[in-house]
């Protein structure tokens, strides 16, 4: 990449979590790197910059995609999910409430890119079988849970979305 | 205070943290962003051992951008996780011992273009030698990597010998020699280490990084910058993973820190996956030979271990390592007599270090295998062999581990009822099959790594007129629920809710000492601290109160956030009413509570490894399905019994439970940390085989089988409220368990893991060749072992001295740390 392009930054649109924004960042920089370094949304991780570890999955209109694959100059005018952007008018998403209940998230680092996934599975499979979960979150590695708490927090979740206006007691 | 029953302890609960974990909010050590921050990229050595000839950095330090390059020069103490080990520079100065080790640091205004001046870093490397194979450290003395260690490439060699083992195989009916072979993994957590260090506005330095062991690091920091600790804080951040992983000290903390003083702004470092993998200090590979004699009834009448142990290219814990080899052998089942033999050699790879079970999975899958052998000898269920030899609980072993509780029969016999082993075992269908196997683990070493006489935790608590609790405590939060533990301890003592309580952790200035998150020792450690601490706070909240209400103090009870009568449960006040009164009648309110693990009977040298307060059991039945056409192997499902004397919060319980079988299935099928030569034609370095998490091979979702976790809680004195560790003993019993049943399945023998399929192959291969039916290691090398230490066992009349110690009378008084 010549020097030229690198010293003059790229200017776009997009929809982040809901909201208009506009940004300037270095065009060779990735979503991953825009969204952390230049929006300051930090909540979406990084383990490998390579996209082999799934830490870094935002929703791209809607779709789980890999942060770290996605250059920032892609996403003019599109539409971006970050975990952020998870909770709504001041309440968490159910499967928020689910993964801090029931142990899905241990160390929380894979888990902004584990929840984004669920919920695109979610939204568009709202009563997911257990192969259904395992096949949708194979592409995050999760070095803490062995998962299994993962899978029950997300067919959790798909029960409270059932429910909704059910509150935690210690909230 | 009025007994009451538990009201938090025990019952699932979500975590203190759960909130800021599902919501990104937790802050990892590369989400610290701070004003005027530069950027670190480490040069590393291409080659895996070389003589640093010469080194030219003018070039990258002219490159538009960069501020700062710092080579070895720049540094004159070196560091070391072990005092006995300090061995390792913050960056090269002469001498490089493995493809990554360090040779120049560059600060700049950005990652990219730090990473752009390394390609102008002039460096003149003079070749020597490579040790790629632990065998070859053995036979050549020359170019020693270490100019210390016990000889040549030697780093440690140890022998200790608990009782007259010649007679225990005299007397065994039967005696088996087997040799085993454990591969190197890595922890492989998600998040890559980084750091941030600055230089605060009253010139003190800060570092933020994501440690398991903040205070060993402040320590570090102090001699490398040669700073007055009071000076420097050092904050733990939350890990993104540990596992062992981040409980070492790292040169690019060092780094970071001495560039942020020298240019007195921000510095940051995030490493690369690729160079995680240098980073490593993951499990050792082990190379083992078991010699165990036992009677026709399978009674253990003497066992002989031998440990080769690769340590790559530095000490790390790998003293510690050594011993841990051979430690907690006697702990599980009853051995009479005992010798061991362990030796540590370096060699020219990234430094292997303590992951999850630190140098004891290595000796516990050959024993659990061994017996699975035995077993099958004696023509005895190999579940039933266990509970035959079981140890018993309130013994002194043969090398003066004190056990106190012990629940492995339990576990043994709720696993076998649960799995229906004693239906499934031999009797499946060809290519299906299902093997047991045990282990033990402690809660918390019984010494520190530096000696000293200093609690090994500490907790602070403040209490004010809110009704707030904040507890400090310098334990770090690292994914397994410290925070939370700490949280729900403080609560229930003071019958609040958890969420009630704000923690502050893993911060030097702010927080009383504790060691850090590794040997599986916070829950006990801290927990026992923040029982003294809350139960002195609560003792002055009762005293005010119950003058307060003209009651004796011993009536009050302290629940539902109320302090109350026992006798007249509505006279009573709400907690925040009874701080009030407190605070009035006592003045600002503030207690401490500490822990001091109790004193090791073991007085030998190398008998500071191995003590623990308190040690957990688990027992594993793993069931397998091994294709004969592929030599795959897949496992539908693991039981798993642990004994963990009291479980706390039950949900993070089972989380770890489950993480250890995952990360075990991982060991035990497809993790190896391996290495290769590049071509000749290129440089023949010996390099990382697949440094990338594409090509390491980790279990996915898809491939985690359905776990059944049964809990066995026999409160054990020593724990806070009975509590015993459970972050790493599950892992243990499962690889074993894994290759039991492999032959069970198939009867083929996999002595080694991982069990990939090109091994079962080979061994079906040889098999209907005739053979044998068994992969693994063929021999154990003939080593130069130092005279054995000899301890008589408690029963043999000794005092745990070793009868030919040769340091001087007064070193020998308490157990020494190794």
């Amino acid at each position: 990449m010549s020097l030229e392009i690198e010293k003059s930054n790229a200017h776009l649109a997009m929809r982040v979590n809901g909201e208009d924004v506009e940004v300037s960042f270095a065009p060779y920089k990735t979503l991953l790197e825009v969204l952390r370094e230049d929006l300051g949304l930090p909540g979406t991780k990084h383990g490998c910059e390579l996209g082999e570890c799934g830490a870094c999955a935002v929703l791209l209109d809607g779709a789980p995609v890999l942060s770290c694959l996605v250059l920032g100059l892609e996403c003019e005018g599109r539409d971006v999910r970050t975990v952020e952007g998870l909770a709504s008018d001041g309440r968490l998403h159910p499967l928020q409430e689910a993964f801090a209940d029931l142990g899905g998230a241990q160390c929380g680092y894979c888990t902004p890119a584990i929840l984004l996934t669920a919920k695109e599975l979610l939204d568009r499979e709202p009563h997911p079988t257990r192969d259904q979960i395992r096949d949708a979150l194979s592409g995050i590695l999760c070095r803490c849970t062995g998962y299994l708490q993962i899978f029950e927090s997300v067919e959790d979740a798909m029960v409270r979305a059932s429910r909704p206006g059910e509150r935690r007691a210690s909230e | 205070m009025s007994e009451r029953p538990l009201k938090i302890i025990g019952v699932p609960r979500r975590r203190v943290d759960g909130r800021a974990k599902v919501t990104g909010q937790t802050t990892f050590a590369d989400d610290i962003f701070l004003p005027r921050m530069l950027h670190c990229k480490l040069l590393r050595s291409p080659h895996p051992h070389a003589i640093i000839r010469s080194i030219d950095v003018s070039r990258a330090a002219a490159h538009p951008g960069v501020r700062l390059v710092l080579t070895g020069k720049d540094f004159s103490e070196k560091f070391g996780i072990l005092p006995v080990s300090q061995d390792e520079d913050p960056i090269c100065g002469d001498r490089v011992r493995y493809v990554g080790d360090p040779v120049a640091a560059i600060v700049a205004r950005d990652e990219l273009t730090a990473f752009d001046a390394m390609d102008l870093v002039d460096v003149e490397y003079e070749i020597l030698h490579t040790f790629a194979d632990p065998l070859d450290s053995l036979e050549r003395d020359e170019p020693r990597i270490h100019d210390y260690g016990s000889h040549g490439n030697v780093h440690k060699a140890v022998s200790m010998r608990f009782g007259d083992t010649d007679a225990g195989f005299d007397e065994a009916d039967h005696v088996f020699d087997d040799v085993f072979f454990y591969e190197g993994n890595t922890h492989l957590a998600i998040e890559q280490h980084a750091s941030v260090a600055a230089v605060d506005r009253d010139g003190k330095l800060t570092l933020w990084s994501s440690t398991q062991t903040p205070h060993y690091v402040h320590r570090a920091l102090a001699k490398v910058l040669e700073l007055p600790a009071a000076h420097i804080r050092v904050v733990a951040m939350p890990n993104g993973g540990g596992f062992g992983g981040k409980s070492d000290i790292f040169n690019h903390e060092m780094v970071v820190a001495k560039a942020a003083l020298v240019l007195d702004r921000p510095v940051k470092i995030c490493l690369t996956r690729e160079e995680v993998f240098y980073a490593h200090r993951g499990r050792h590979p082990v190379l083992m030979r078991f010699r165990t004699g036992v009677k026709d009834s399978g009674e253990i009448t003497a066992m002989h271990l031998r440990t080769l142990i690769d340590g790559g290219g530095y000490g790390s814990y790998g003293v510690a390592s050594t011993f841990y080899t051979g430690a907690l052998q006697t702990v599980t089942y009853h051995v009479p007599r005992y010798w061991f033999e362990g030796c540590r050699v370096f060699t020219n790879k990234p430094p292997c270090g303590p992951k999850r079970g630190h140098g004891t999975p290595q000796p516990r899958f050959g024993q659990e295998v061994q017996l699975d052998k035995i077993a099958e000898r004696l023509a005895i269920d190999p579940s039933d062999l266990r509970l035959r030899i079981v140890e018993q609980p309130d013994t002194l072993t043969a090398n003066y581990l004190r056990i106190g509780t012990i629940g492995l029969a339990e576990c043994i016999r709720r696993v076998v009822a649960v799995s229906g082993f004693k239906d499934k075992h031999r009797r499946l269908p060809d290519g299906r099959g299902i093997g047991i196997a045990c282990s033990s683990y402690l809660s918390g070493a019984g010494l520190p790594i530096y000696w000293n006489n200093m609690p090994q935790s500490g907790v602070q608590l403040k209490l004010d007129r809110s009704g707030g609790v904040t507890a400090f405590c310098g334990a770090t939060e690292i994914g397994q629920g410290s925070d939370d533990v700490l949280a729900a301890v403080v609560a229930e003592v003071l019958g609040i809710d958890p969420f009630d309580v704000r923690t502050v952790t893993g911060d030097t200035d702010l927080t009383p000492v504790d060691l850090g998150s590794y040997s599986s020792r916070v829950t006990l450690m801290m927990g026992n601290a923040a029982i003294q601490a809350a139960e002195r706070a609560r003792e002055l909240v009762a005293t005010a109160v119950a003058a307060h209400l003209e009651i004796p103090p011993a009536r009050l009870v302290f629940a539902e956030r109320r302090v109350f009568d026992a006798e007249d449960p509505e006279r009573g006040v709400a907690f925040q009413e009874a701080v009030c009164i407190a605070e009035a009648k006592h003045g600002t309110l503030g207690t401490v509570g500490s822990y001091s693990p109790p004193p090791s009977a073991a007085r030998f040298k190398g008998g500071g490894v191995g003590p623990s307060p308190a040690y957990s059991y688990t027992a594993a039945v793993v069931e397998v399905e091994v294709d004969r056409t592929t030599g795959w192997v897949s496992v539908p499902k693991v039981w798993i019994a642990h004994d963990i004397g009291r479980s706390l919060n039950p949900t993070l319980v089972r989380g770890q439970v489950e993480g250890s079988v995952y990360m075990a299935l991982g060991e035990a099928l497809m993790e190896e940390q391996t290495f290769r030569r590049l071509p000749s034609k290129l440089s023949h370095a010996l390099v990382h085989k697949f440094p990338s998490m594409l090509e390491y091979k980790s279990p996915t979702t898809l491939d985690m089988p359905e776990v059944v976790t049964e809990l066995i809680e026999d409160p054990d004195p020593n724990g806070p409220f009975g509590a015993k560790e459970v972050g790493q003993g599950p892992l243990l019993p499962v690889m074993p368990a894994l290759c039991n049943a492999v032959f069970d399945a198939v009867g083929v023998r996999i002595d080694e893991v991982p069990v990939t399929p090109e091994k079962v192959m080979r061994a079906l291969d040889d098999k209907a060749k005739g053979g044998s039916g068994r992969y693994g290691p063929a021999a154990f090398p003939d080593i130069d072992w130092p005279d054995p230490l000899i301890v008589p066992p408690p029963w043999d009349g000794g005092d745990g001295c070793a009868v030919n110690d040769t340091r001087e009378p007064g070193k020998k008084k308490g157990a020494k740390r190794s």
